[in-house]
């Protein structure tokens, strides 16, 4: 049991999730202390002392199937030693074996029924049988079993198996709509099911093919907070909504920060507490902490073409930014700029602000190509009078300015009316100023810059935020 | 309290009405087992704090309980020096030497224990709950680690208090921040979420007495669906519960599109996901 454990941590390792040597040590004493022939058990023992973070979770379901999917479930019945150390050569129904007589329909009826009547040992047996005739899989090819997995699923014909699914579950009865509604999302739900069955058969086949690790290397994903923003797929972006609420806060919080000062009103208890050390003389008096201030911060995001996936991210911390700051404002620009804040108001959820901010928003001038120097000067004849020394203004683009002008001076102007100016780029540091890239006319005038290009850099650039504190004050 | 295995948990849980899936029943067992903290994270509403709550009533032990908030500090965290009391006590005796006095004022009489420290030093084995840990500054945080792996609070005039019996520890968090590497390390993570429809019908039939079998399991059903939905805040757990109980006291038997509408703003808070809901249950389902 041990390697394979070691072999499952270096795994998750591997992919990229942070695993201690104090969690990997939990790890084996708490697996000392269950029913490690139970997958279940193992797989909640394992996550709940490995994997910290909900965004790990796909990598660890992932290794997990892949680790432990020659452990039998329950009803399988299996002797003591063969599930764990097993000789992975032996799971049932190797490829091309059985072949024969195959009826189509039977195993279609077969799942239906499995389905419908939600008994989960049929399905299964279904489910292995559908993989060794539809799947037609190749031994030995170095593939991640996704094309198995379609392969199968067409061939099954899973639309069809919906709507008889439907009709069964239906009956005979007239529906109203919302009942159609909700049965029809059952309906989905046990479909799922049954591909995450296909899926988990395939891989357990994959695995007896060629062995753990290689197929872990295979289906190896970047973790939620590695993958590269310009692109991100729509669902993975939709994974990382989750990850930006609580950033944006702290985010919040870093900006709200302030060096300590004494402005605060008198602590009396804390006071009386500290004067005890000195016999009762109030020598040291205490003072409440100052309330924080509210952050003002501006956002500048370039939406081109070129910035699409990188643009729907950052409108989407946008958003959730807008529910922490309660002065954000927000701009848009391609070549010509223009304010968004009311886009992102209470209660309009995202989708609906971002198909407003494409329609309504004026932020093509000309030819609908970045223009950084000509959205710059529009945003400072419109908006420079309005910025203050507690304003904070962050940028996002990739300043690549179609070799127009630059025109970095009014950036100047801005920075110096600005308590700070911060640039965030999605591109690799490298490609910075090659091509069409002006960032470094932009880049002198920032208070800092920082690459952007993953969920991970965000963050750090979130927890090393520091700015330049109480020139409000100064100024004042 | 021994439990013999996770199945013998999810009974226990379940005859003070918490009907916990294998996930949540192994954790649980686990904690028990290995001694270890639990922290508890998941969306507002599906049960983290009542998963304390039920586990105290099931052991039999009391519940000790820690709201945390930005600014909670050592004083209300742990313990603090009762020093009104001190005071008195130097004031009221002018004829010991200051050494006598000195020496008294710091022991336990004038110990003023909070919540950690009460768990701690309880005689009776208790469940500590601290509740909404996300809410303290990060700085903050670093107070809980010695409580957590080691079941002791360090007090520099009076020593090293360890604990006289093994507390059961729960932290739940709502995720609003990114908890400290430190705390997560010392902690098992379980993760609760929206539970499936099936399991939610039964923690329906479990919570709200009289309801019958059919509408309680339209109300999950209807509840899963709007959570499929992109809201600003999808329903909670208590709030399905909530309004299980309204359709009971409206005495409807049958779930449909007119109850749906004149009733969905027990499930959902803001206009905006009500009238979202609205169109998309209620109207037609043509897509």
């Amino acid at each position: 049991m041990l390697p394979v454990i070691t072999g499952f941590i270096d795994e998750l390792r591997e992919a990229g999730v942070p695993v201690s040597m104090v969690e990997s040590i939990d790890a084996m004493k708490a697996v000392e202390a269950i029913d490690i022939g139970r997958r279940v058990a193992l797989r909640e023992t394992l996550r709940a002392t490995l994997v910290k973070n909900l965004r790990h979770e796909r990598a660890f379901d992932t290794a997990f199937d892949i680790y432990f999917s020659t452990i039998p479930l329950p009803s399988d019945g299996h002797d003591e030693n063969g599930p764990m150390g097993g000789d992975p050569g032996e799971t049932p129904g190797g490829q091309g074996g059985g072949a024969g007589e195959f009826d189509h329909e039977a195993l279609f009826n077969a799942l239906l029924e499995a389905l419908s009547g939600m008994d989960a040992e049929a399905l299964r047996k279904g489910v292995r049988d559908a993989v060794d005739h539809l799947a037609g899989m190749e031994p030995g090819r170095p593939v991640g079993g996704t094309y198995y997995l379609y392969r199968t699923l067409r061939r099954l014909d899973l639309a069809e198996l919906e709507d008889q699914l439907l009709q069964a579950m239906a009956g005979d009865e007239e529906l109203s709509e919302l009942d159609e509604r909700l049965l029809r999302e059952e309906v989905e739900a046990l479909i799922e099911q049954l591909r995450e069955e296909v899926q988990e058969e395939i891989r357990r086949r994959l695995v007896a093919d060629r062995g753990r690790e290689a197929v872990a290397r295979t289906l190896r994903r970047p973790l939620i907070e590695d993958i590269d923003l310009m692109h991100a797929t729509s669902s993975d972006l939709a994974d990382m909504e989750d990850a930006i609420g609580p950033l944006t806060r702290k985010l919040a919080a870093r900006l709200a920060r302030r060096r300590k000062k004494r402005t605060g009103r008198l602590d009396f208890r804390r006071t009386v507490r500290k004067s005890l050390a000195t016999g009762g003389v109030p020598a040291d008096p205490q003072f409440k902490h100052p309330r924080p201030h509210r952050p003002e911060v501006w956002l500048l995001c370039d939406i081109s073409g070129s910035m699409a996936t990188f643009s729907r991210f950052t409108l989407q911390f946008t958003h959730a930014m807008s529910t922490h700051f309660s002065k954000l404002r927000s701009f848009a620009f391609v070549d010509t700029i223009d304010e968004v804040t009311d886009f992102f108001g209470p209660g309009i959820d995202f989708g609906s602000a971002v198909s407003r901010i494409t329609t309504e928003a004026e932020v093509v001038w000309l030819d609908g190509h970045s223009d950084y120097g000509n959205s710059l000067e529009t945003f400072y004849s419109r908006y420079g009078s309005q910025l203050s020394p507690r304003t904070t203004v962050i940028i996002t683009g990739d300043a690549r300015n179609n070799y127009r002008p630059p025109r970095d001076g009014i950036l100047a102007e801005v920075a110096k009316a600005s308590r700070a100016l911060v640039w965030l780029n999605p591109e690799p540091i490298a490609y910075w100023d090659t091509g069409d890239s002006t960032m470094s006319h932009y880049a002198r005038h920032c208070t800092s810059v920082h690459e952007v290009r993953t969920l991970r850099q965000l963050e750090d650039f979130v927890e090393t935020i520091t700015l330049p504190a109480g020139r409000s004050l100064q100024n004042a | 309290m021994e439990f013999e295995g996770p199945d013998r948990v999810a009974d226990a849980l379940a005859s003070v009405s918490y009907l916990a899936d294998a996930r949540i029943a192994q954790v649980v067992f686990l904690a028990e087992k290995l001694s270890k903290p639990v922290l508890v994270e998941g969306p507002a509403g599906v049960g983290k704090t009542e998963l304390a709550k039920a586990m105290a009533a099931v052991t039999g032990r009391d519940l000790i309980r820690l709201q945390c908030y930005e600014g909670l500090d050592e004083a209300k965290a742990l313990y603090e020096w009762n020093y009104k009391k001190q005071l008195l006590r130097i004031q009221s005796d002018v004829d010991h030497d200051w050494d006598t006095i000195s020496h008294d004022i710091f022991s336990e009489e004038f110990l003023l224990t909070r919540p950690l420290l009460a768990a701690i030093r309880s005689t009776e084995p208790v469940v500590l709950l601290i509740d909404e840990v996300d809410r303290v500054e990060v700085e903050t945080e670093a107070l809980l680690l010695e409580i957590l792996s080691d079941f002791q609070v360090s007090i520099p005039e009076l020593g090293t208090m360890t604990a006289n019996t093994q507390p059961l520890v729960f932290l739940t968090s709502n995720n609003t921040r990114e908890l400290s590497e430190a705390l997560k390390r010392r902690c098992l993570f379980l993760h609760i979420d929206y539970p499936d429809a099936e399991r939610e019908q039964l923690i329906l039939s479990a919570r709200v007495p009289g309801l019958s079998d059919h509408l309680a399991g339209q109300v999950a059903k209807v509840a899963r669906s709007i959570r499929s939905l992109d809201l600003k805040k999808s329903p909670s757990v208590s709030e399905t519960i909530d309004w299980a109980r309204t359709l009971l006291a409206l005495s409807v038997e049958e779930v449909d599109e007119e109850v749906l509408g004149d009733t969905l703003h027990v499930l959902l808070k803001y206009q905006a996901d009500i009238e979202k809901a609205a169109k998309e249950l209620t109207s037609s389902s043509t897509t």
